[in-house]
């Protein structure tokens, strides 16, 4: 009788842990559907290719939620078309915010990575003053220095300057990778974990700072290099704001992409017809970064991770 | 340096500043008296004393910089008609800071062609060269000194190689952070500084065309006291409007926060359920959302409630609606509540992801014996997330929830892109849904009141440091952060 009971007691449990499961199921895919819907929309926009009876083009947003038509028309309007007085603008957007986010991704990962460093394995006299000036610096909304870079950048012509408007680029890089050393803490984070012992008999054998930092901590530090990477690159095709303030509205020819797009739609002549063509321009900067940041989403979840507990 | 003198005195528990300063000025009388005929003359030329010691190269090096700074100092080389060096100074100390360069004593007028926000800038990067300047000579003198002493004991002044080999062993420090100093001091520090000198000018795009372009002058606290008077050319923008916001700004920190943090807590658990098939998949269904670049899902949520969009037309063809609901404040005339609560829903949408991504981590390493103990002595599933999972991870991810809280009253882009601020008020620039941050890039990038947006942004600097002393700094992780390893 009491196997009985117990059998009953067990089955009962399954089953209320089988519902709670089942339940979950749903209430996780209603979300995942909530989640993907205003993406899923806007990847539709962009391939929609509908028409009016007398022939225009429908390009702005439209009550159906599915296309009626669709077609790769966006796409080659996107790539072709002169916005803003510049001729096939959206490839050199891309190109532009490609090099930006090369040198900006080069820069940015060397300067964190040697300030988490000294921060973390190295003791000096103005290590602790450092992390507090970095901290207090942080503190000042980003948007409030970023009309002061704009006059200092120009002041030395590198953005503004009618005979070089091209130096903006170049000015841009600047702005963003120059302060990256100040956000060194999750990078600190990671290398406060590799323990001290490690560099500690390292010195002992009579190896230099650099040849620790070289031979032993750079080796293992491949997740946090990657995340590092990571951000900076993507950082250049996600910013608009500061990038369109730092090259200017009136230098539409060296814009980012983001910057570019955003303008299709609220730029000094937003026309609500390209939408379809923005649409269409989300899902090209969507999809390299989309893949990048799945291919290396165990690094990505490290980085987050440390960047938590470490604060 | 400077800097350590602003920030030493308040952590450092060791001697107290006064007493640092004191031995570092008995050392300098030392380092005069006792050092040889070169480093004496280090005071004077720099590098002297290498030369002294047959240093050349790092001699050289010393006297190069001496040699640049002055230079630039006395000669006041000039960058569209804004002169650096002993001039720039001089223009700081001008009531008419700028104005536009210098007092013409002929005409009784200040010449034009200066732009007022170059000689501030120019003045700041001026005082910054004389900092470097000291800092550079205490540099020479000790490096002399240094060899003073090594002779004294017989052995050799280091030689530049071995100076070289240094940097890459014992003060690898420095050649670690110099870039980093030098770069964050042009492009990080001095914009921060130069902006909060223009909080107290009277430095606005109203205010220059009344004195002329590109001029204007010292102002004292007069900003700062018309958020609470309403006086002066934005006066009454800041009088009305910096409550409300201020207001708007804490209570959507606190929603965002919260709703962020426990949204993702909860998601996390359901991911992490145990039997649950398909956790890779959801999870990165839901990391979709934070690597789709901001500007492109928040434009699409914008567009979708838009007024011609998917959702007015759905719930207009069911009936439900007679015309479109205004979600997002983008007109005048919609409501305020509702644009608000619909910003702190999406933004749930944008955070709820992050947060899952993050704690998964923490919940999979809460010892699973707790859980177990828990259940034999029949705990509900609500009651252990309550006593034991809740608690766990509230305690490790502490020093995240602040953060995240400062990162909510400075976010930028849920709002500035769902709403713009709106709905708007006529005569103000800051609407209903406005935040400090995306007040003040209104009042600066589109309207050119600089010494009004650079008052908001001290502003929000005041609260976040507030709010940054009293909890992070009491926290384990700051005041452990030198033992957790």
């Amino acid at each position: 009788m009491s196997t009985d009971l117990k059998q009953k007691k067990f089955r009962s449990q399954s089953r209320t842990q089988k519902v709670s499961l089942s339940a979950t199921y749903i209430i996780l895919i209603i979300l995942a559907i909530i989640w993907i819907i205003p993406l899923l929309w806007i990847a539709l926009s962009a391939f929609r290719c509908e028409f009016q009876p007398d022939g225009t083009f429908i390009g702005r947003v439209t009550s159906n939620f599915f296309p009626k038509a669709v077609g790769l028309k966006n796409f080659k309007d996107l790539f072709t078309a002169t916005y803003y007085g510049v001729p096939n603008a959206f490839p050199k957007w891309i190109f532009n915010t490609l090099i930006i986010a090369i040198f900006d991704c080069i820069i940015s990962t060397f300067l964190v990575l040697s300030v988490a460093y000294c921060m973390s394995k190295l003791r000096f006299k103005m290590r602790k003053p450092f992390m507090n000036l970095s901290m207090v610096i942080g503190l000042f909304p980003s948007f409030m220095s970023m009309i002061a870079i704009y006059f200092l950048l120009k002041s030395i012509g590198l953005t503004g300057n009618p005979a070089h408007p091209e130096y903006s680029v170049i000015g841009l890089i600047l702005a963003y990778s120059a302060g990256a050393g100040m956000g060194f803490q999750v990078a600190k984070g990671f290398f406060d974990v590799i323990p001290n012992a490690l560099v500690e008999s390292a010195k002992l054998d009579g190896c230099t700072n650099y040849q620790i930092f070289r031979r032993i901590i750079l080796p293992l530090s491949k997740p946090i290099i990657i995340y590092q990477a990571l951000m900076s690159f993507t950082g250049p095709w996600m910013d608009f704001i500061f990038a369109k303030v730092i090259i200017g509205a009136d230098n539409p020819a060296h814009w980012t992409v983001s910057v570019g797009l955003y303008s299709l739609l609220f730029g000094t002549h937003p026309d609500t017809n390209l939408f379809t063509q923005f649409a269409a321009g989300c899902v090209i900067v969507a999809i390299p970064i989309v893949t990048l940041f799945m291919f290396l989403q165990q690094y990505y979840v490290e980085g987050v991770t440390a960047g938590a507990v470490k604060g | 340096m400077s800097t350590k003198a602003l920030i030493a005195p308040s952590i450092n528990s060791g001697p107290s500043f006064g007493e640092r300063l004191g031995k570092r000025f008995s050392n300098f009388g030392k380092r005069f008296a006792d050092g040889s005929p070169g480093t004496k003359l280090s005071h004077l030329i720099f590098g002297a004393g290498n030369f002294y010691h047959k240093q050349y190269i790092k001699g050289f090096l010393f006297l190069l910089i001496q040699a640049a700074i002055l230079a630039i100092m006395i000669f006041c080389p000039s960058i569209n008609n804004t002169p650096y060096g002993w001039k720039a100074l001089k223009n700081l100390t001008l009531k008419y800071t700028s104005m536009g360069g210098e007092f013409d004593p002929v005409t009784g007028q200040f010449t034009t062609g200066s732009d007022c926000k170059l000689m501030v800038l120019f003045g700041f990067v001026t005082i910054a060269l004389i900092i470097v300047y000291f800092f550079v000579w205490n540099l020479s003198i000790n490096s002399s000194y240094k060899a003073d002493m090594d002779r004294k004991v017989g052995k050799k002044p280091a030689t530049f190689k071995e100076d070289m080999a240094e940097l890459l062993d014992s003060r690898f420090h420095i050649l670690m952070l110099t870039p980093t100093c030098i770069a964050a001091a042009i492009f990080t520090i001095l914009p921060t500084v130069f902006m909060i000198a223009l909080a107290f000018t009277s430095y606005n795009s109203y205010d220059m065309n009344v004195l002329g372009t590109n001029l204007f002058e010292w102002n004292g606290f007069r900003n700062f006291v018309a958020v609470f008077t309403g006086e002066g050319s934005l006066g009454f923008e800041v009088h009305n409007r910096f409550l409300p916001v201020l207001g708007w700004t804490f209570v959507w920190a606190i929603f965002a926060t919260l709703t962020c943090y426990f949204g993702g807590i909860i998601l996390a658990l359901l991911i992490n359920k145990k039997g649950l098939n398909g956790k890779k998949i959801f999870r990165t269904l839901f990391i979709l959302t934070i690597a789709v670049p901001q500007f492109i899902s928040l434009l699409a949520v914008r567009n979708i409630l838009g007024e011609y969009g998917p959702v007015n037309s759905m719930l207009m063809n069911a009936g439900w609606i007679q015309s479109p609901i205004g979600f997002l404040g983008l007109h005048p005339t919609d409501s305020e509540k509702l644009a608000k609560v619909m910003v702190i829903i999406i933004n749930m949408w944008v955070g709820i992801p992050y947060t899952m991504l993050m704690t998964s981590g923490i919940l999979m390493n809460i010892p699973a014996d707790l859980y177990e103990a828990a259940r034999v002595d029949g705990a509900s599933t609500v009651k252990m997330f309550f006593k034991i999972t809740l608690p766990y991870v509230i305690f490790v991810t502490t020093p995240y929830l602040i953060s995240s809280f400062i990162g909510n009253i400075n976010s930028f882009n849920s709002i500035f892109l769902l709403t713009g601020g709106g709905p708007t008020y006529t005569g103000y620039q800051a609407g209903g849904t406005d935040l400090l941050v995306t007040w003040l890039f209104k009042v600066t990038i589109d309207q050119g009141m600089y010494n009004t947006g650079a008052v908001i942004g001290i502003f929000t600097f005041i609260i976040t440091a507030t709010i940054t002393l009293v909890t992070y700094r009491r926290s384990k992780a700051y005041n452990e952060e030198d033992t957790f390893q």
